[in-house]
């Protein structure tokens, strides 16, 4: 009897120790009792947002998760932030070619992966947005995503017990607006670093590429590192990336918000990183497959007219170069970010 | 139309020069050419004879600068958004600016660019107040809308939202006005008269059949250029 006991402690213990090494979690940052610690990946960049007018605490950024899988953001309370930005696609649309908004309304636009924002200098595929905090804005409020104003979803959280509770907890007070809401959001978002894939190990010599990864490193640095430079993979340039306009849509990119003409059909340079998952491609989601994008890159034939120089002089592709890129773009997927579920909807969560 | 400088004073009881260091205030009236503006209900008339009502009329003042009959500048780095819809937005308290004697001046129409650029902010920057664009991060810096006969939308409605921090279509312009100077005079209360006329006819007439509504920054600088002589400084009563 005694040794039965024994025995289900053991197996107990054992489980709990191996549950514990199995917890995936992004290591740029601990989540303490009273603070968050965040270390900036080895050979990153200084970010461009700092977190110092938003200090991180873990109770801010508890209350920016619940906003954003939070359905009450949008009109009807159907759809949240997270509805579209789902984690297993590094908080991209996964297999949805255009955003989805309430009523089963239909974007203009492919849904962009959320990670490594803080290192952002703008938002949206034309650059629109020069803060990380004020984003959530244009969801919300965009006719076709959430519709809803922001004057209304303030009103619903100070009516929602439990938003009381959490902005008290958050500020030491229950005053709950716009500025802490969108502050609480930046907290949340801007901790969604990804710099620990199979790539990042080969870099910090801890893994290693098999030649076909090797190759297609060396390909991937002499035809697309001008625009996708590494470790971001995008220099944060606007470009036009060769694909002709889509006559139903109409989008004419940064050229709708500047008016100046050489911005005309020019897009964001999108982060390469976790692309394996953040299928389909291009800012109207026009390509299912990654080897689609390569193919499009490859062959200069099918480019519209005004396509930024360099990626004209990127030139045809064998089948091999291609099949050696693409296999690079593979090592860009890190699950301890995909799968850290401090980042996981907590109604799923508990 | 030359802004009218006018040597304004406001003599504090008998003829003390002393403060109490209350607070200056400023308040904004804001006119139709010689008639105070009242919204929905009256219809006037631009400089090309259209007539319109006038339904909304807001906007941000910001960055107040002040000289001193000692020279000295004081500067305030505050925003007060001002609408003709909230009474008591249209009397500004400068908190940290006591009466004083001043000798001039200035405040920027607008938002600068380190609070456009600032992120979530709360008050009067508060992106609730509807004088905000998301999709193009920046404030509107002015809202005026009504409705005009010869407008060609919908509704005839007429619509100019103004706003934008960046060259080559900034719209923040800068105000100065030389306040005179008289040692013995304190100012305790600034009154500002603000002309909507102004806004419709220098330096560029607007003709409300060709331009009903504004919310791009090419024709956001067109306006802007005509609501910088909009305002003019009141001598006071006594």
């Amino acid at each position: 009897m005694k040794n039965k006991v024994v025995y289900t402690l053991f197996i107990l213990i054992a489980v709990f120790a191996l549950c514990n090494s199995f917890v995936i979690e992004n290591p740029y940052f601990k989540i303490g009792k009273k603070d968050i610690k965040l270390k900036v990946p080895k050979g990153f960049p200084k970010p461009n947002y700092t977190f110092k007018k938003n200090k991180l605490s873990p109770d801010v950024f508890i209350l920016g998760r619940k906003l954003f899988y939070d359905n009450l953001l949008s009109k009807d309370n159907s759809v949240s932030c997270g509805t579209c930005h789902q984690r297993i696609a590094a908080f991209a649309h996964i297999d949805h070619k255009l955003s989805h908004g309430i009523y089963a309304k239909i974007g203009t636009r492919n849904v962009p992966a959320l990670q490594n924002l803080i290192w952002k200098d703008a938002f949206m595929w034309d650059g629109g947005v020069t803060n990380l905090e004020v984003q959530p804005i244009n969801p919300i409020t965009n006719p076709i995503e959430m519709d809803e104003s922001l004057a209304n979803v303030i009103l619903k959280l100070r009516a929602t017990k439990e938003y009381v509770k959490l902005f008290n907890k958050a500020y030491k007070d229950t005053l709950i607006n716009s500025e802490r809401m969108l502050k609480a959001l930046a907290q949340f978002t801007g901790l969604m670093i990804t710099a620990n894939s199979k790539y990042d190990k080969y870099m910090r010599k801890q893994d290693t590429f098999s030649v076909t990864e090797k190759n297609g490193l060396q390909l991937f640095r002499a035809k697309c590192e001008s625009c996708h430079k590494e470790p971001l993979f995008t220099n944060n340039s606007y470009r036009n990336n060769g694909i002709k306009i889509d006559t139903s849509l109409k989008d004419f990119g940064r050229g709708r918000l500047t008016e100046i003409e050489k911005d005309y059909l020019t897009f964001k340079v999108p982060g390469l990183r976790n692309i394996e998952m953040t299928y389909p491609y291009m800012h109207d989601g026009r390509f299912k497959k990654l080897k689609d994008v390569i193919e499009h890159y490859s062959n200069a034939a099918n480019h519209d007219q005004n396509t930024d120089t360099l990626i004209s002089k990127i030139g045809n592709l064998s089948a091999q170069q291609k099949k050696e890129i693409l296999s690079f773009l593979l090592t860009l997927t890190d699950k301890e970010f995909l799968y850290d579920r401090r980042f996981a909807d907590p109604a799923i969560l508990q | 139309m030359a802004v009218l400088l006018v040597a304004m004073s406001f003599k504090v009881g008998p003829s003390t020069k002393k403060n109490n260091g209350a607070p200056l205030s400023i308040s904004f009236d804001h006119f139709v050419g010689n008639k105070r503006l009242r919204l929905d209900t009256v219809n006037y008339k631009n400089a090309l004879g259209q007539s319109f009502t006038i339904t909304k009329f807001k906007y941000y003042v910001s960055n107040f600068h002040f000289k001193n009959s000692e020279g000295k500048d004081l500067f305030i780095n505050e925003t007060f958004l001002i609408n003709e819809d909230e009474e008591e937005t249209k009397k500004i308290l400068l908190a940290k600016i006591p009466e004083g004697n001043y000798t001039s001046m200035d405040f920027i129409i607008g938002v600068d660019s380190l609070h456009n650029c600032g992120g979530a902010q709360s008050g009067t920057l508060d992106p609730v107040n509807a004088m905000y664009w998301a999709w193009n991060t920046g404030y509107i810096f002015l809202k005026l809308e009504g409705q005009a006969g010869k407008s060609l939308s919908p509704g005839h409605f007429f619509e100019y939202h103004i706003g934008g921090y960046k060259q080559p279509t900034n719209c923040i312009r800068k105000i100065s006005f030389d306040l005179g100077k008289s040692e013995k005079t304190i100012t305790k209360e600034i009154k500002i008269k603000v002309n909507v006329l102004e806004m419709l006819k220098t330096p560029n007439t607007i003709d409300f059949s060709k331009l009903s509504s504004v919310t791009d920054h090419k024709n956001a600088a067109v306006l802007a250029d005509n609501y910088k002589d909009m305002f003019e400084v009141m001598p006071n009563e006594k």
